[in-house]
């Protein structure tokens, strides 16, 4: 129960809810809602794992685990956007058939030997900071500091950019948009495709540097559903988003590493003494997700924010009504 | 500066041939044409598969013929296709009756697993005594089956409706929390002999079968259809019922089409969510408590291949209509039945999100309409 | 005898030959011939429906004409967008702003533009577009974000985008529908300052009065064709104009009974509300309105209206005051509570909240009274008796229908408000709140709407009646309340009503509108 490697191992967990938040928000702020993600993170990581065992290059299969998220986000684009089909439908059917398509490819996987991962670094002169070089900059993956720098850049993108504002302006008000000359499709084909690339970045992040493996659908086990939660939790911001990640990424890190020891603060160990006890812990993160939710609400009535105006609903370019 | 349409934009003529491709939207629908519409998707659905089932190494034909025949090629396989498609039934009706309203459940699976605790608890806690006779011990697990149910689907509803809070989100975690509530009593306090299950039910607790009229009727041996197909049916005629005669229905489709209307009319939305949630939840926790009850005889972990899942297919199949459910659910039965044989294992999956992206890619068939014409040069 | 001296044509800014423009079921511009001349302001009139603003969204690039030609500065265009059209020099302000409600009015006006590269620096263009705002007299804050502006600021908004990119040729649609009197008169200011400096103006609109003020030359359409082409103003009379809009004898004679006012159904004491902003949208509203009468709340949109119509009809709480119905309190109810006391509700927006678009006409008919007799039954709804009520209601309504089994989506609009109505009316109402009811309507939907809204006052019931048609309001309320940021400022008898004193009030008190001599009371509207 160290906090210093909770903290660490909740940093670089993050990472992976981290990259499918951001590719998410991206996404949402364009207005198509995509619920695939779980679906194309389990995609990202088989392809990503199983180019690696089979090349022996992670890198190749960080590159392929991406595309292949991007790949898949491509159908929920074009039966969302050019279809205009509900886009919560498709976004689980999306994800029915990134799962099967997962354990199909993985179907050997499972047995495969250890791989080569991608490498860990130490940063000499941030590590030495105290409380935090331990944790942000010591013996962590290359992607997490990937995912340090994707924050800032992916704020200013949205923020501070000419690209960024019509991003804003297609998620709140296409016809504004469109009648200003902005592709509306054009620019929602795109962030959807982001948002999938991230999501099989994710996957990748999974299964080439946190924990390496094919587990089948267990290997996500429900994070692309947690990064959906924390889009909202962050109430679409990407800073927000990040803190969210790391953060129940380190709670979870703390459920686990709870039920080791036989003493707790000094009282014999719950968990220790009766093992079924532990399946509670595990209910933990996903109560703690929907408690998230419910005081995420009060604040968006409260403050009358909340999501982007024209999300989940299709653009028709306005014909002739009655 | 001129700009490119992406393919496929409505209103964009073609511009190589001389005939005009023109999408237009529709102002009526022919009544024939959703129905059909949902046969087409289904079967180009069905030709994907089995491009992929080629792709994969198998013989596509070979293995829907397989399907047929394991399915509906006798009465002893048909018996076991209705056995499957008895909690697709109930779980099915469950997620159309949500999303009448538009209320994505989708926590039918935790709702399931709920209801089926909620029946074991009957008989292991035990709630009715031992040796109580199944005239009295099925009603009560019947009805603990739909109240947990019920109680679990009502938290997602009263979330919704009084916080706004994202249903989606709140099923799906609810049902990992689901999962590991029956992980910890069948691994805990029930477990029998320290394996994942509990002990098995008394014969009371078991819900009739075909097969135990085989002494009177010789052709009934061997069929495990049980009496929660007859739940199922009862149901479905139930929820059609309540969507198409009754005010309650008449609000939650009014809800569905437009929640603004809605509270214009007067309508509590909130109370309808709630309500409508419970329902659902009641319909899946029954189906639970029959799958318990009625094949299994027992709690254990692995109680649902995904029902929960396949209920909103099967509820999207039917375009929300309670009979329509039967059908689809019959059909899904068999999929699944005949997909347990199916190498690679994950193919049943693939074929159940690629049935979905068909059905709703077809949607935009009934919105608009091809024109060709001619070109103006 | 001095030969006439040759007065050149000023050249053609724009020129539209044989537009045709078809939509599913109606052909909306039917051979159409269209011509600006540069440096004028050229008033485009027809009624609702006629075909104006789809020769103008052709002409702007939104749609495509299915045959003809179209002619800018002398060059043939070919507009595959709003974009392209841009580009040429032409910039369209619609009835419906176009705008980002959460962005900044310097955000919104560089939406599309190819500077700033990327990097957004918003400081730097904010001075330039206060710059070009003042210039032109259109004051508005670049800072501020559109949610924060009113109606007639954020207009402002859309014709400085137009103004940043360049456009030479500016094309209005019903811009006063949205303003006050005296906000027109110094919108008509600045379109005459415009067209001074060179600029040429497409103005489109219905209302008779202020297109003689404001223009040039007047085209008139009716019914996808035009009826006179290009006419100088100077040579037309109101009467004439009319004729040429509508095929009937024009002037909507209303016939009212005098008033026979009764006892006080709707009483308000010093209401108040928040608008979904949080910012106070009534402040303190008192009014009576009795059976036998209408009391028509006149306003520019924004002001409160849709608030007040929300308070009455249990569809928005009110922070502080009472609403009784018949000494009924109904402030703070639920919509049902306002129900139950016969309040009927004819909501400001037909497809959105007064019905249900994919549900049949019967289904949207009994929306008020599926819970009681004859078409409630104990347990179930009796189908027989819906089909027997929704046909009743067709048939006296004429609502326009297939059969009551159509789905209420494929209804014109002015069949969807006969729908509304013939629903409010059944229920008996004891109050009757009627929020912009013919807005968006043919001649023919609204003498329909007019007639029925009179016949429910001959019947007895009270009708507040809110609507931004200041002319349909002195044409049918008994009295006249005059809202203004969320107060009445003033409450007369329609007999003594000033239209200059009530655009004064309307505008909260600014220098009085010009008030054009001779213009009907009651028009076409």
């Amino acid at each position: 129960m160290d906090p210093t490697i909770i903290l660490a191992a909740g940093v670089a967990s993050g990472t992976v809810l981290l990259f499918a938040a951001v590719g998410e928000i991206f996404a949402e702020r364009a207005g198509v809602i995509n619920l695939g993600v779980e679906g194309m993170m389990l995609i990202g990581a088989v392809v990503a794992f199983g180019t690696a065992v089979a090349t022996g290059n992670p890198w190749l299969g960080l590159v392929l685990g991406t595309l292949a998220g991007g790949l898949l986000s491509v159908l929920h684009a074009v039966i969302t956007i050019s279809f205009q089909a509900e886009q919560i439908v498709s976004g689980l059917a999306l994800t029915f058939l990134g799962t099967g398509l997962a354990r199909v490819l993985g179907e050997n996987l499972s047995k495969a030997g250890a791989i080569a991962l991608l490498p860990t670094l130490t940063i000499p002169g941030l590590a030495a900071v105290p409380a935090i070089g331990p944790i942000l900059f010591t013996d962590q993956s290359v992607l997490v500091y990937v995912g340090y720098v994707v924050v800032p850049i992916a704020w200013y993108w949205i923020n501070r950019t000419r690209p960024g504002l019509h991003l804003r302006a297609v998620g709140e008000s296409p016809t504004a948009a469109d009648t200003l000359g902005v592709d509306v499709y054009r620019l929602r084909y795109a962030y959807v495709i982001v948002g999938g690339l991230f999501a099989g970045l994710a996957g990748a992040t999974i299964t080439l540097a946190i924990s390496p493996g094919w587990f089948g659908d267990l290997t996500v086990n429900g994070q692309g559903w947690i990064a959906i939660a924390i889009v909202i939790f962050a109430q679409w911001g990407v800073g927000r988003a990040a803190f969210g990640a790391y953060a129940f990424a380190a709670i979870q890190r703390m459920l686990i590493d709870i039920q080791g020891p036989q003493e707790l603060f000094g009282f014999p160990n719950p968990f220790y003494v009766n093992h079924s006890l532990t399946f509670f812990l595990g209910m933990v993160p996903y109560i703690l997700i929907i408690a998230v939710l419910v005081a995420v609400s009060g604040e968006a009535i409260r403050k009358r924010i909340g999501a982007p105006t024209a999300l989940g609903i299709p653009y028709v370019r306005g014909e002739r009504g009655h | 500066m001129t700009t490119q349409a992406p393919a496929g934009r409505p209103g964009r003529a073609d511009s190589l041939l001389p005939w005009a491709i023109r999408l237009e939207r529709r102002l009526e629908v022919p009544r024939w044409l959703p129905v059909m519409t949902t046969i087409g998707a289904v079967i180009v659905a069905l030709a994907i598969s089995g491009v992929i089932l080629w792709i994969a190494g198998g013989d596509p034909i070979q293995i829907f013929v397989h399907i047929l025949r394991s399915s509906f090629g006798s009465l002893g396989v048909l018996s076991d296709t209705l056995v499957m498609a008895t909690p697709l039934i109930l779980t099915g009706l469950a997620c159309a009756l949500a999303f009448r309203m538009r209320l994505w459940n989708i926590g039918a699976e935790g709702q399931f697993l709920m209801g089926a605790w909620g029946a074991s608890a009957v008989v292991l806690v035990p709630i009715v005594p031992a040796g109580t006779p199944s005239i009295i011990t099925i009603p009560v697990m019947m009805a603990a089956g739909m109240l947990v149910g019920a109680a679990y689907g009502a938290i997602p509803g009263i979330l919704k409706a009084f916080r706004g809070v994202n249903e989606i989100i709140v099923t799906l975690m609810l049902n990992y929390v689901a999962a590991l509530w029956l992980a910890y009593w069948v691994n805990g306090p029930w477990s029998e002999g320290g394996f994942q299950l509990t002990a098995q039910f008394p014969k009371e607790a078991w819900l009739p079968r075909l097969s135990d009229f085989s002494a009177a009727f010789p052709a009934f041996s061997g069929l495990t259809v049980h009496l929660g197909l007859v739940f199922g049916l009862v149901a479905a005629i139930l929820v059609r019922f309540l969507l198409f005669r009754s005010r309650r229905g008449y609000e939650i489709r009014l809800i569905g089409d437009s929640p603004r209307a809605a509270r214009y009319a007067g309508i509590n939305v909130a109370r309808n969510t709630v309500i409508v949630f419970a329902l659902s939840g009641a319909l899946a926790g029954l189906a639970g408590m029959s799958e318990v009850s009625g094949v299994v005889h027992r709690l254990q972990q692995a109680i649902s291949p995904g029902y929960g899942f396949t209920a909103i297919i099967v509820a999207y199949i039917a375009k929300l209509h309670p009979y329509g459910v039967i059908v689809a659910a019959i059909a899904f039965g068999a999929l699944i039945l005949a997909g347990r044989e199916i190498q690679p294992s994950g193919i049943p999956a693939m074929i159940q999100g690629i049935i979905l992206f068909c059905l709703i890619a077809s949607e935009v068939v009934l919105r608009y309409r091809v024109r060709v014409e001619r070109r103006v040069a | 005898m001095t030969p006439e001296p040759v007065i050149p044509e000023p050249p053609l800014a724009v020129e539209m030959r044989g537009i045709v423009k078809r939509f599913p079921g109606v052909v909306a511009n039917d051979g159409v011939d269209f011509d600006l001349r540069a440096g004028e302001v050229h008033a485009l009139l027809g009624e609702n429906g006629a075909g104006k603003s789809t020769l103008m969204n052709v002409l702007d690039g939104l749609y495509r004409a299915d045959a003809g030609e179209i002619l800018v500065f002398g060059r043939r265009v070919e507009f595959r967008s709003p974009r392209d059209a841009i580009a040429a020099g032409l910039g369209m302000v619609h009835q419906h702003f176009a705008l980002v409600p959460t962005q900044t009015v310097t955000e919104n006006i560089l939406i599309g533009l190819a500077r700033p590269r990327f990097r957004l620096d918003a400081g730097r263009y904010d001075d330039e577009i206060a710059d070009l705002a003042r210039l032109h007299g259109l004051a508005v804050d670049p800072r501020a974000r559109i949610w924060q502006l009113s109606v007639g600021e954020q207009q402002r908004v859309e014709i400085l985008k137009m103004l940043y990119r360049g456009a030479r040729i500016l094309i209005l649609d019903e811009p006063t529908a949205v303003l006050a009197p005296q906000e027109a008169a110094d919108l008509f200011r600045t379109l005459r300052s415009m067209v001074a400096g060179g600029a040429s103006v497409v103005f489109i609109s219905h209302k008779l009065a202020e297109v003689a003020r404001i223009a040039d030359r007047v085209t008139v359409m009716r019914r996808g064709k035009v009826t006179a082409a290009a006419i100088p103003s100077a040579a037309t009379t109101t009467a004439g104009l009319a004729r040429l809009m509508v095929d009937r004898e024009v002037l909507e004679t209303i016939e009212r009974t005098p008033s026979s006012a009764g006892p006080v159904v709707l009483a308000m004491r010093d209401v108040e509300a928040e608008s979904d902003r949080g910012l106070p949208a009534l402040r303190g509203v008192s009014l009576d309105v009795r059976s036998g009468e209408i009391l028509g709340v006149a306003g520019v949109a924004g002001n409160g209206q849709s608030e007040l119509a929300q308070v009455l009809t249990g569809l928005r709480r009110c922070s502080a005051g009472s609403i009784t119905v018949n000494a009924v309190e109904v402030g703070n109810k639920t919509p049902r509570d306002t129900i139950v006391q016969h309040v009927a509700h004819v909501p400001e927006d037909r497809t959105g909240v007064g019905t249900a678009p994919n549900l049949s006409v019967a289904d949207n008919l009994i929306m008020k009274c599926y819970r009681d007799a004859p078409v409630a039954r104990r347990w179930s709804i009796d189908t027989g008796a819906v089909r027997r009520f929704a046909n009743r209601l067709r048939e006296t309504y004429s609502i326009a229908a297939p059969s009551v089994d159509t789905e209420v989506r494929l209804l014109s609009g002015g069949n969807l408000q006969r729908l509304i109505l013939a629903r409010e009316i059944a229920s008996a109402p004891r109050l009757l709140v009627a929020v912009q009811p013919t807005r968006g309507l043919d001649v023919g939907a609204i003498a329909t709407v007019h007639r029925l809204l009179l016949d429910q006052r001959h019947a007895g019931s009270a009708t507040i009646l809110i609507s931004e048609d200041l002319d349909e309001i002195l044409a049918l309320a008994d009295r006249v309340a005059v809202i203004y940021e969320g107060r009445l400022v003033g409450l007369y008898d329609a007999a003594e009503a000033d239209i200059g004193e009530i655009g004064l009030r309307m505008t909260g008190g600014a220098t009085p509108p010009v008030a054009e001599p001779g213009a009907p009371l009651v028009s076409v509207a």
